[in-house]
């Protein structure tokens, strides 16, 4: 399933993601990563740690209703794998995130900011790693999930 | 107001999420699948979010503190360590697999899409089960 290329926009997107990061740090002092983010959210540490991620969540949670009002748009999602890629992908995502210590938005892009080892080397492996996996599953064993 | 605020910085962080387009799982695959339907896109998604955050960082970190919070909470953690690499290798895997990260499917949650419904859900399986098997053999003396 071809997409379009889209620089622009894509390079909007990314600078939005980049202020959200600076702004969180900047008056909260925390890191924009999803993963940490979410984990704390589903089992807290205390009930003061609660709410700024809960309410960071929904505001997550709510962009595609806010991006339909500004754009006019639905948010286009593409599923290109099957409803078992989905399930064992997520598993495998949420296993590895958690060991790893981040995504691609707290290693990615606030680690690596930081110029991080740990996020460097956990960014190029998890790159690789993707870039290799769609390698095997699209044009080694043809498209099988 | 606090709230209101991380509730306003996760509408921010969500809409560039989605025009960026890593909302989208057959954007990611392509982006990805180098081999075959390349579409390079998310490099700019990951170049601008690097971009400004590497330099708002430069200017809010020399500050003493966060203006609403006490201290700057980053990750103390230094050294290269085998979960480190085993866990990005995981991730990078499923990430191939699904064409969702975390931070692509919490606001494609919001179109209620059945696809990212499913992925979320055996995300959060796989970090509470991870979360309580690390929990668990901390005891016995390993490394996390």
């Amino acid at each position: 399933m071809p997409t379009d290329f889209t620089p622009l926009a894509s390079l909007g997107g990314g600078l939005l993601i980049g202020l959200a990061s600076v702004l969180l740090m900047a008056n909260f002092g925390r890191v924009m990563g999803a993963t940490g983010i979410l984990a704390g959210f589903l089992m807290p540490t205390s009930r003061s740690d609660w709410g700024w991620r809960a309410s960071l969540l929904a505001g997550m949670v709510s962009a595609p209703a806010l991006f339909w009002v500004v754009s006019g748009q639905s948010v286009t999602v593409q599923v290109p794998v099957s409803s078992a890629a989905m399930i064992i992908g997520g598993l495998i995502v949420g296993v590895g995130v958690t060991y790893g210590g981040g995504c691609t938005s707290g290693h990615g892009v606030c680690g690596i900011a930081r110029l991080s080892p740990r996020s460097i080397v956990a960014t190029v492996v998890f790159m690789i790693a993707a870039v290799v996996t769609v390698y095997v599953t699209r044009h080694m064993i043809g498209g099988a999930v | 107001m606090r709230f209101l605020m991380t509730y306003a910085i996760g509408l921010i962080f969500g809409y560039g999420i989605i025009l960026g387009g890593m909302a989208n799982p057959a954007k990611v695959l392509n982006f990805f699948d180098i081999a075959g339907t390349w579409d390079p896109s998310l490099a700019f998604v990951m170049g601008g979010a690097l971009g400004v955050t590497a330099l708002g960082y430069r200017f809010v970190l020399r500050r003493p503190a966060p203006r609403m919070a006490d201290v700057f909470h980053l990750p103390t953690l230094r050294s290269i360590d085998a979960p480190l690499i085993a866990g990005s290798t995981a991730f990078g895997v499923g990430w191939g697999i699904a064409g969702f990260c975390p931070g692509g499917a919490l606001p494609a949650l919001g179109t209620l899409d059945p696809a990212v419904l499913t992925f979320t859900g055996a995300m959060i399986t796989g970090i509470v089960i991870a979360k309580i098997v690390k929990s668990k053999l901390q005891p016995l003396g390993q490394t996390v």
